[in-house]
């Protein structure tokens, strides 16, 4: 069992849950308070990649990232990056793939926080941003906690995806679930076990930590 | 100087119909706003708060434009100056009792009028506690105190007393009135309480279905010939007794059972007033069932 691909797993799944963390809080306030017409397209399109077969995804991912195509030829000439094949492309694949996992619980926490709480807070002057860090965040621990957990788990099992615009090159794209699947075809069950047993014994004691967290703070708020 | 003139429609499950307000009154007076459930009270608060935008019309607050649909003006509630009592409190549970009201505080405004404030309501001891571990009355004060932090033109309350009991509720009523003499505040209250308003109020607007159907101060709205009482009491019926021709009628107030003879028919659920003019009692009704 090689290391590299248990640290470009973990390297992975923290990169792409930072930015997915960032990224979904205006969203997911969006989703949750907005009355547009298009919110139901927007909410369509974020769950999206929870139905989608992620070998669909991946394809067309794939063709995006292609330096012929307009978003790959952007990335390469302008900011020198090559997506396809690379790090980068595995987050950018990531982000989108893993989205709903971090907008749903979001949504749902701000949606339970009540209304009220946002009026008091802009009645004192606040404003958006200050009452999103100060009120609305604050009081929805366990939904981020949720969102956080979800996106990085969801990060370290994906494999379709990976497959389709990583590829499998040690280093840079070979992350654990591709290494299991190479071990298993190459026929050396030894260090897919090794593998295996790691993400098995991690997925665990994420879980764990997570419920441990969650009853401490239950027990407070009673 | 106050001046609302305002019109909305309001679309509920069973009902609807149009908020219609045309009212102007003195800065630094107390408002009750009183009509049956569904009427539009609430309403009206959010709509002076800014949390709610009028279909037409005009707010004017002391000179200051508010509101006004002709040139699509829309003051943000952040600088409307308006403390709001929820009727859900809306007190932050991830901060204690200080946090919440340091938060409402203006930015470089100096921590004085906290200290003041925990004074007159008398939170010293709960300071450092988070709202949730702390009782109806307790939270109560606490969003009053918070709601006045920022030393606001214009204080709103909904139904701020609807959940405690009377004890709990006549020493509110206490603060909330030397609150206002000391800040000198507008209040807009709804409420339900005859007492309430009684003890309260200057101005009363009857509000149902959207319409002011009465407005002035207590006995121009409540009683249709003045009554120079001694002793006014509001109160219930809860008991009819007919008894040849006059009735004997339990009236409960608050926690105290009154039993009177009255000559005109009364009904149980009635509000009432009690009072003693020289050594009669006379009893008036103020409000159908």
């Amino acid at each position: 069992m090689e290391w590299s691909p248990i640290i470009l797993t973990l390297e992975l799944a923290v990169v792409t849950t930072l930015i997915l963390f960032a990224l979904s809080i205006p969203i997911a306030y969006w989703l949750a308070s907005s009355k547009s017409p298009f919110r139901g397209i927007i909410e369509a399109i974020v769950s999206l990649p929870l139905v989608l077969p992620p070998t669909v995804l991946g394809f067309y991912l794939l063709i995006a990232f292609s330096p012929e195509s307009w978003i790959g030829s952007f990335f390469y000439d302008v900011l020198g990056l090559r997506l396809v094949f690379s790090f980068t492309g595995l987050v950018i694949g990531s982000v989108i793939y893993s989205l709903p996992f971090m907008v749903q619980p979001l949504q749902a926490g701000i949606s339970s926080i009540p209304a009220s709480y946002r009026e008091a807070a802009s009645l004192m002057g606040k404003s958006k941003w200050q009452t999103i860090f100060k009120v609305v965040l604050p009081n929805m621990k366990s939904s981020l906690l949720t969102g956080i957990v979800l996106t990085f788990a969801h990060t370290i099992g994906e494999f379709g995806v990976v497959l389709m615009i990583g590829g499998n090159i040690p280093d840079k794209t070979k992350v654990m679930s591709i290494a299991i699947y190479d071990e298993v075809e190459s026929l050396n069950y030894g260090g897919a076990h090794a593998y295996s047993l790691t993400l098995v014994i991690l997925m665990f004691l994420i879980l764990l930590i997570v419920n441990l967290r969650k009853n401490k703070s239950s027990k407070f708020l009673t | 100087m106050i001046s609302i003139e305002i019109n909305k429609r309001l679309v509920s499950s069973d009902q609807s119909f149009d908020l219609d307000i045309e009212f102007s009154g003195e800065n630094a007076q107390i408002f009750t706003i009183f009509g049956p459930s569904g009427s539009g009270k609430t309403t009206f608060l959010r709509l002076l708060a800014g949390l709610d935008k009028p279909d037409n019309g005009k707010i004017l607050f002391a000179n200051e434009e508010w509101f006004n649909s002709k040139n699509n003006y829309n003051l943000p509630p952040q600088e409307r100056s308006i403390g709001f009592v929820f009727q859900d409190y809306a007190l932050f549970p991830n901060m204690s009792v200080r946090q919440n009201l340091e938060f409402a505080m203006k930015k470089n405004e100096s921590d004085q009028i906290i200290n003041e404030l925990i004074d007159l309501v008398e939170l010293s001891d709960l300071m450092d506690r988070k709202p949730n571990s702390l009782s109806g009355g307790q939270k109560q004060r606490v969003a009053l105190a918070r709601a006045i932090v920022q030393k606001p033109k214009v204080l709103l309350l909904d139904e701020p007393f609807a959940a405690l009991d009377d004890q709990i509720r006549s020493k509110l009523l206490f603060y909330l009135k030397q609150l206002h003499e000391k800040y000198q505040f507008t209040i807009f209250m709804v409420s339900h309480q005859l007492s309430d308003i009684y003890h309260l109020s200057q101005q009363i607007i009857c509000l149902d279905k959207g319409k002011i159907m009465k407005m002035g101060s207590f006995e121009q709205v409540f009683l249709d010939n003045n009554i120079s009482g001694k002793l006014n009491i509001f109160g219930e019926v809860v008991s009819v007794e007919p008894s040849d021709v006059i009735y004997r009628v339990n009236i409960l107030s608050q926690n105290n059972l009154f039993s009177v003879i009255v000559t005109e028919e009364l009904q149980v659920g009635d509000k009432v007033m009690l009072a003693t003019k020289a050594f009669n009692p006379i009893v008036i009704k103020v409000e159908n069932k």
